[in-house]
């Protein structure tokens, strides 16, 4: 076969960004498809810019990508401006491709959000930092050998570049799964130079020292006094999943925390590029479990932006629906969960799951599975939805779901308790939510609205009437009551959608099983219950994605608990925790 | 007042206690509440009140057509044909890539014959995403709705070979019924563009 040279055209520069480049002149040249790639020394001095006088203070995304034929590493910034709305600026640094000495500027001390995606960025690609406060290992644990999502590194079941695996196919002989494991056991270390009992590894000191008590610093009262650093998990942290927080303390006073996460790491971005791209649908389900049909969607829109395809009416409909039931859904899970966190053992979060299983009946009706759904597909839906579904839809979304907000409230918004353990606990300052990246609920809660079904609105958001809930005081019950109008603006949207459903084809062209994926790059993010869900895709043209990265809402989120623990007590950090509404297979991928 | 909304939040509890009991009422006997002929009743959407969960195994949901779990593969109860022409469609699609597919060829003649000699779906592996059987063209394999598959014996149980998929189209129509009428338009269309 003859080598395709693709030259890919370069982008057209916004107005903004020739701004920039007349005032940086060389400093910045055009990218690729999107966006400006900035030179590396000058890359803070034109961040700095950006933020302050083109207003974009929002660090959506930043994620690397290993261009290897071209020799290097890329970094990709989405930043949005929240006041205005619309669409990111996207913009690019660039590093040698060079194993051990990849180094771009950290962007932290202008975008606090920066702090765990470089982490991640340099965990998988291993590309430094460098003015990092805190570069560790993020994900992997702290002993892991290479760099995972660079585009030479082999897992251990290794089998072939890309999905479908030829081994399968006509000749598709059945070997187990565990004697394709290319290491035979699963690791890369040498066990005759690796030794368990005696290894303690760099970054485990790092965590610590990074969190370690100053001594004798004293309580202020002329008492000398030492603060303890305690592990709180793996496992605990009322127990949404395995996490751990490392947490110094001073009395039951929090002074410092640290969140270790990376427990249930899988590398779902490696999957990715191994599959093609209508196999990362099903995959995306396991991202956040609790809402995959809104993963779903993220993930539709950005390849279906690369395709330039639009689904049908119909089809935008029903995807709008199914959204935003997830939506209510998962608030309702949340009010369950919160209060669960505060001591409440079970007994409102089994009210609160009673609507939830009528939704996900639904969900099993439409989709086929309660919760991994699957249901999205490039322009349509795997199938469409019957009268059944629509008549029981209507019941639920007229009668029984008001209903059942009211409930929720006439149980938690008064309670007297529930108002002594979260009005005034664990606050996240307007300025801090920003700059930390905070998405969803967890922003609009610090006085910020934001929506990305209004700032930049997808699929048909601009039809529907319905208004944004923000809180003042950014506290948990703040957080809590956000979510609680939102069920109620969903339940809106709903009614809206159901009144306006109309009929007609769900699929735009042919349903194929091979995809064909224009070359291009794209990022389509939705609002997600917790928050504003990405997907960077990458194509190179062709039927497996060359980079896919999941901004995901609740790992950034988790930016924000040190500030909301720090000054309070112990038993007030496990309830920010909960106020965060973090999902464990979103975390750690 | 101090105090309100605690026996506000009390009287919700209350009334979802009252509730089991209101249904223990409805279902005055034990024996009646766990007939499946009561569950549409006790699940449905507009009567669902109470404790409304499933006493599983006692008691068992009616499954939606379209819920899926295992593939399994069809072949025709009166004549034996199997559906499947290894075209390896199920195989390709598949994202964590659990079928594996020999392709058989006519001992004589050596060219390739449609049913695949072995067919393996690794159900340890398999994800129940459902993309083999919406993209079979052959309608030759489906989504199974049997979801007791626990089992002590990994290797002989959840490697199904293809005498233990194969299963008569009877029982796919069964658990699809609005899949017999379906398949025959499909057919129709089919021949029809073959005829043209």
């Amino acid at each position: 076969m003859a080598e395709k040279i693709v030259t890919a055209p370069l982008a057209q520069l916004t107005p903004e960004m020739v701004l920039l480049k007349e005032r940086f002149g060389d400093a910045i040249q055009p990218a690729e498809y999107e966006g400006i790639v900035i030179a590396n020394d000058r890359l803070l001095e034109v961040a700095q810019a950006i933020r302050d006088d083109l207003g974009y203070d929002y660090l959506s995304s930043l994620t690397g990508v290993d261009y290897f034929d071209k020799g290097y590493f890329e970094t990709v910034y989405h930043a949005y401006s929240l006041a205005r709305g619309g669409g990111p600026l996207v913009f690019k640094a660039r590093t040698p491709r060079d194993a051990n000495a990849a180094e771009i500027p950290s962007v932290v001390s202008i975008w606090g959000s920066a702090e765990f995606q470089e982490r991640e960025a340099y965990d998988m690609f291993g590309i430094r930092y460098t003015g990092h406060p805190d570069l560790r290992r993020i994900l992997t644990w702290e002993g892991f050998a290479g760099y995972p999502l660079r585009k030479d590194w082999k897992e251990a079941y290794y089998e072939q570049d890309h999905k479908p695996f030829d081994s399968r196919w006509p000749g598709g002989h059945h070997v187990p799964a565990e004697e394709r494991v290319q290491f035979h056991d699963n690791v890369t270390v040498s066990s005759e130079t690796f030794n368990v009992e005696s290894f303690t590894p760099e970054a485990e000191q790092l965590l610590y020292s990074g969190i370690i008590p100053i001594p004798g610093s004293g309580n202020g009262h002329g008492l000398h006094t030492d603060s303890v650093v305690v592990n709180l998990g793996p496992q605990h942290p009322s127990t949404h999943g395995v996490f751990r927080l490392v947490v110094r303390l001073s009395g039951e006073t929090v002074e410092d925390l640290k969140p270790v996460m990376g427990y249930l790491h899988r590398n779902h971005e490696k999957i990715g590029e191994r599959n093609t791209f209508s196999q990362n649908m099903p995959f995306t389900d396991r991202l956040d479990y609790l809402c995959s049909m809104s993963n779903n969607f993220g993930y539709a829109l950005a390849v279906e932006k690369l395709m330039a395809v639009k689904p049908p009416e119909r089809t935008e409909y029903i995807r709008v629906i199914m959204a935003e039931l997830t939506r209510v859904m998962n608030h309702l899970a949340f009010c369950g969960f919160l209060t669960n966190e505060m001591g409440a053992f079970f007994t409102p979060f089994i009210y609160a799951f009673e609507e939830r299983e009528l939704i996900l009946d639904l969900f099993e009706m439409a989709s086929g599975s309660r919760m991994m759904c699957n249901y999205f597909r490039f322009g349509g839906l795997a199938r469409d939805i019957s009268d059944e579904f629509v008549q029981r839809l209507r019941h639920l979304v007229f009668e029984r779901l008001p209903q059942k907000t009211d409930e929720m409230e006439n149980l938690i918004t008064t309670n007297e308790i529930v108002r002594a353990r979260a009005i005034g606990v664990a606050v996240l300052p307007r300025a801090a939510a920003i700059s930390l990246g905070a998405a969803g609920p967890l922003l609009r809660a610090s006085g910020v609205p934001y929506d990305v079904r209004k700032a930049e609105p997808y699929s048909i958001y601009d039809r529907f009437d319905f208004d944004l809930v923000t809180g003042t005081n950014g506290d948990v019950y703040d957080r809590y009551l956000v979510r609680i109008g939102e069920i109620r603006q969903s339940i809106r949207i709903l009614k809206q959608a159901l009144e306006q459903l109309p009929v007609g084809e769900i699929q735009t062209g042919k349903k194929a099983y091979q995809t064909r994926v224009p070359a291009g790059q794209a990022y389509g993010r939705v609002e997600a219950p917790k928050g504003e869900l990405g997907f960077y895709v990458v194509s190179d043209g062709s039927p497996n994605p060359y980079r896919y990265h999941v901004r995901a809402t609740c790992f950034i989120n988790l930016g924000s608990l040190a500030t909301m623990a720090r000054g309070g007590k112990l038993a007030d950090a496990i309830i920010g925790l909960g106020s965060i509404d973090t999902t464990m297979g979103e975390v750690d991928r | 007042m101090y105090g309100l909304g605690i026996a506000k939040g009390m009287w919700v509890t209350f009334t979802h206690f009252v509730d089991t009991y209101v249904q223990d009422a409805q279902y005055l006997f034990r024996s009646a509440k766990y007939r499946s002929s009561r569950l549409p009743e006790r699940q449905g959407p507009k009567t669902a009140r109470g404790l409304f969960t499933v006493e599983y195994p006692r008691e068992k949901l009616q499954m939606t057509e379209n819920y899926r779990n295992i593939p399994f593969l069809v072949y025709n109860s009166t004549t034996g044909q199997e559906r499947c022409t290894s075209c390896g469609i199920c195989a390709k699609v598949c994202p964590p890539q659990c079928i594996w597919i020999v392709r058989g060829s006519d001992p004589e003649t050596k060219r390739p014959k449609p049913e695949p000699v072995e067919f393996t779906i690794d159900a340890t592996i398999c994800m129940s995403c459902g993309y083999c059987a919406e993209f079979c063209p052959f309608d030759a394999i489906k989504m199974d709705q049997n979801y007791e598959m626990g089992t002590y014996d990994r290797w002989n149980d959840l490697v199904l070979t293809k005498d233990r998929l194969m299963k008569p189209d009877t029982y796919h129509y069964q658990i699809h019924p609005s899949a017999k009428d379906a398949e025959a338009a499909n057919i129709a269309k089919s021949e029809k563009a073959k005829n043209r």
